[in-house]
């Protein structure tokens, strides 16, 4: 059959409508590609994008004498992305020798059809840097910061560690998180649907800021003589634990702060045998118990070196003097109660200081009662006792004390030589600084400056100017009786020749009675007229002899006789 | 009547989109081959492969007179009746719906076939049809004819079923010289689609996607596809550089190829792609004008009924200017059957080429 006009027709037709068809289409093409463009541009941008996070450099912690006690080291982590290798064989071997891993391994990690596998981590950088070199297709180095301790388990409980974000967890790291952390930078790249990025694709940076450097008071050479001091005495006469805490009397600065035993800061979760845990619970508490800094989260009863607070009191108050003479005859009559002395056949007849000297528990009751409740209650505030010491450490413990409306004469007299409450061994030192310095409050601090990486000062800490809180005539009193103590008194273990060292000791029982575990302890400054250093020892637990003047004097006597020479007090050769 | 060159420019149109659709397969597969299959060039070689096939099937057809094909366009018709009731029964399932026969390594999807098959078939049937042209009755036959292979097809391939149905329609009105029954037509034909989208939920389910398709989770694919549209701008990202083509169009090498190319190539070449397939439709409306009869008039008006209505409808489709339907882009989606048969059937034109007046 022969084409007729009307098939052409038809045909063009048929063709007509489909160009027009193609056309409305291309005008749909225009507003999508064109005027709609940028709305779907943006969406599937966002789509693409994947934010990842650049860690910034923790800024460092040094010490007084200059020593980097935190400080970051660069590691890398090796990984590898399947699709890119190109000689498996060779990636094997060279990641087996490099990485010191069993072949086997390495083989199985980089054979898995994965995305990305992770090879190792926390590598050191030279050995990133050498298989970065060697420019293996589908190896990828991941640079990144690990905090490290250069000191090891030096200060732990003070510095404190960092968790795997590099957060600060406990110690000056959690206390100066703000200071130490930078703000950490971002690099926006794109993926794929399944969220691998891509290699080639521009990425953009936003560099991260390190954070600053925080400098400290605390000397790691006099914290090394306080370690070694503590562990010693913790050693020798099987104690629990020993805590020294050594400050300036005069602004507060701590100088060292030891709490035996302490724990390795580049390994913080690796627990000793004798703390080894079954459950998770159990070890989440021998954690806590390792890490715990007895200087500042525990309470204890003072006992004796609490005499310093009853004398300033006292002798502030007017209600005694140093020549005032008692009679001990080893035990004094509280209402229907006979509170013993720790010398049974009594000191007989002595004046204040005599008794201050032999540790005379009648005699401070026998201030204590002088003052009465509302006076001691009083004076025991105005001293800080109530409040706490407001130190730069987390987790301060407060004082356990009794209402004031609930002391009777009993608990007036146990207060007096230093039972039946608790306070921190830091509140005990900063409020005999506080009496000693001249009288004036401070609050104990390791934090001094902040500085960036490069050193400049950003700022320096203030710390609350502190208020009297005893004059400096009764000040100075204290200072001279407190010299009588180590010279000749019952503190005298604490002496060495050519130095004026003042201090007190104490023995105290802890609750329950029964179980006849003991605190002994021991407080001294140097030089007794002008304090530059104040140190505390306390001794939980000790066997054997446990009596303060004993066992805690010649630890304190020992740090001394390092440290005083070091901080650049002279002997006195008169 | 005299034996001349075969249409010069329909080759060069050929060609040029047989390359495009090989480059721009390789941009889009790449990354799903390397995915799924360790290998970029995974789907690339096959295609080739299947290029390379159809090449010399196009060369083979172009050269045999077109007539001798109507001696078999009954049995074709036939087989490829018979090959869509074997995929229902034996076929192969690939996403969810059986459309492949394997033998040995090789796999085939007859519904590509009933395609040429139906073309030449009704061209055959209508040519020789000597009764009055203008009836009603022409119409009818010729839908009757098309039922069983509609039928067959479309219980697993709605898209390709409405396809050769519209082809029917095309080479019907062509040879009729009437315009209004098929206004009538037209309006009779969207009544029924629409009662046939009413009778099943998931159909009326479409219809709301393709209207608000980012409310949807099954408007992903749309959303994904307007995405890529919307990145590419005037000059679009450059070839190989599209982002959505890894992994967030689904089977971007697929139904959904055209967004990846207006992403990377831009409105200039999604445009340009365009034209090329609008030169194509020329050339055939060329080539049926000047055909020195109403067979090969209608075998190349059916040609041209059939790319027209599947580019149509994929970049309608790919646009969201239609609800959702999986319909290949011809010469550039993903697909062996479907590029062999293609090609072949361009050889079929090409022989009508060379019998123009």
């Amino acid at each position: 059959m022969r084409l007729k006009t009307f098939h052409r027709k038809k045909v063009v037709t048929v063709f007509f409508v489909c160009a027009l068809a193609l056309v409305l289409l291309s005008v749909r093409l225009v507003d999508l590609m064109l005027f709609e463009s940028e709305y779907y541009a943006k969406k599937a941008q966002d789509l693409h994008e994947r934010e990842r996070d650049i860690k910034a450099a923790r800024g460092r912690i040094i010490d007084a004498a200059g020593n980097v006690l935190a400080a970051n080291r660069a590691v890398c982590t090796i990984s590898v992305i399947h699709s890119q290798i190109e000689d498996p064989e060779g990636v094997i071997r060279a990641l087996t020798e490099k990485l010191g891993l069993a072949e086997e391994d390495v083989r199985k990690r980089v054979e898995k059809r994965s995305s990305i596998e992770r090879i190792k981590t926390n590598v050191p950088k030279e050995t990133g840097d050498e298989i970065r070199k060697l420019n293996l297709a589908g190896v990828k180095v991941d640079e990144d910061f690990r905090r490290w301790y250069p000191f090891g388990s030096l200060a732990s409980k003070v510095l404190g560690f960092t968790g795997g974000d590099n957060q600060g967890i406990v110690g000056l790291e959690v206390e100066y998180e703000d200071i130490l952390k930078g703000s950490s930078g971002k690099i926006l790249t794109l993926t794929d649907a399944r969220g691998v990025e891509l290699p080639d694709a521009g990425e953009s940076r936003l560099e991260p800021i390190p954070g600053n450097d925080l400098y400290i008071s605390l000397d790691s050479n006099i914290q090394k003589f306080a370690e070694q001091a503590a562990s010693k005495v913790m050693e020798k006469k099987a104690a629990d634990r020993v805590s020294v805490i050594i400050m300036r009397p005069s602004n507060g600065e701590i100088l060292a702060m030891a709490d035996v035993p302490e724990f390795d800061l580049n390994d913080p979760f690796a627990l000793p045998e004798e703390l080894s845990a079954a459950t998770d619970q159990e070890r989440q508490d021998a954690w806590n118990r390792m890490w715990r800094n007895g200087c500042i989260n525990d309470t204890y009863e003072p006992g004796s070196t609490f005499k310093i607070i009853t004398m300033s009191a006292g002798l502030e108050e007017g209600v005694v003097s140093p020549s005032d003479t008692f009679s001990c005859p080893g035990y004094k009559m509280v209402e229907d109660r006979k509170i013993r002395c720790h010398k049974v056949t009594g000191h007989g007849a002595e004046n204040f200081v005599q008794g201050a000297m032999n540790s005379c528990n009648p005699v401070f009751i026998e201030v204590g009662l002088r003052l009465g409740v509302e006076r001691y209650y009083h004076y025991f505030q105005q001293f800080g006792l109530l409040a706490k010491t407001g130190i730069d450490l987390p987790g301060e413990a407060g004082t356990i004390m009794h209402r004031m409306e609930d002391m009777g004469q009993v608990e007036l007299a146990t207060v007096s030589f230093g039972q039946s409450f608790q306070i921190s061994p830091i509140q005990l030192a900063a409020t005999v600084s506080s009496l000693i310095n001249g009288g004036r409050r401070i609050t104990p601090h390791f934090g001094v400056e902040v500085r960036d990486a490069d050193g400049a000062l950003l700022s320096v800490l203030e710390y609350p100017a502190g208020e009297q809180i005893l004059s400096e005539k009764t000040s100075k009193t204290v200072r001279a009786i407190l010299e009588k103590v180590v010279d000749g008194g019952s503190g005298k273990n604490a002496y060495i020749e050519g130095f004026h060292i003042g201090g007190k000791t104490a023995t105290s029982e802890t609750l329950p009675r029964s179980a006849n575990k003991y605190i002994s302890s021991f407080i001294g400054f140097a030089p007794a007229d002008d304090p530059q250093v104040l140190a505390l020892c306390v001794i939980h637990d000790p066997q054997g002899v446990y009596y303060g003047g004993t066992i805690a004097a010649p630890v304190v006597q020992e740090i001394f006789a390092n440290i005083l020479p070091y901080l650049g007090i002279e002997r006195d050769n008169k | 009547m005299a034996r001349k060159h075969a249409d010069y420019t329909l080759q060069m149109i050929v060609l040029a989109l047989v390359v495009f659709g090989l480059v721009t397969l390789y941009s889009t597969s790449a990354y799903n081959g390397r995915v799924r299959f360790l290998d970029p060039g995974y789907y690339f070689k096959k295609q080739l492969f299947a290029t390379a096939l159809g090449l010399i099937a196009m060369a083979v057809v172009s050269r045999i007179d077109y007539h001798l094909f109507a001696r078999f366009a009954g049995w074709g018709y036939l087989l490829s009746m018979a090959l869509s009731g074997a995929v229902l029964l034996v076929g192969d399932s690939y996403n969810g719906s059986r459309r492949w026969l394997s033998i040995g390594p090789l796999s085939f999807q007859p519904s590509e076939f009933a395609k040429p098959a139906v073309i030449l078939f009704l061209a055959c049937i209508i040519s020789r049809y000597r009764k009055k042209p203008g009836s009603i009755r022409t119409l009818l036959l010729v839908v009757c004819l098309v039922l069983p292979i509609v039928g067959l097809v479309g219980t697993n391939n709605l898209s390709t079923a409405i396809i050769i149905l519209g082809i029917a329609v095309i080479l019907a009105f062509v040879s009729n010289p009437k315009y209004l029954q098929f206004v009538w037509l037209g309006l009779t034909g969207i009544g029924f689609i629409g009662i046939f989208l009413s009778m099943e939920q998931y159909r009326l389910e479409r219809l709301a996607i393709w209207r608000n398709p980012e409310a949807y989770e099954k408007g992903f694919q749309t959303i994904q596809g307007l995405y890529a549209i919307g990145s590419g701008g005037l000059f679009g990202r450059g070839l190989g550089e599209s982002l959505q083509k890894l992994g967030f169009v689904p089977e971007a090498q697929n139904d959904m190829i055209f967004s990846i190319i207006c992403e990377e190539l831009g409105l200039f070449g999604a445009l340009l792609l365009i034209l090329i397939f609008l030169l194509m439709l020329w050339r055939f409306m060329v080539i049926a004008t000047h055909a020195p009869d109403v067979f090969g008039a209608l075998i190349c008006c059916g040609i041209m009924g059939h790319i027209a209505i599947q580019v149509i409808l994929n970049i309608a489709v790919v646009t969201n200017t239609i609800p959702n339907t999986g319909i290949t882009l011809p010469f550039i989606s993903y697909g062996g059957t479907s590029v062999l048969f293609l090609l072949a059937e361009m050889g079929l034109a090409l022989s009508v080429s060379r019998w123009r007046k």
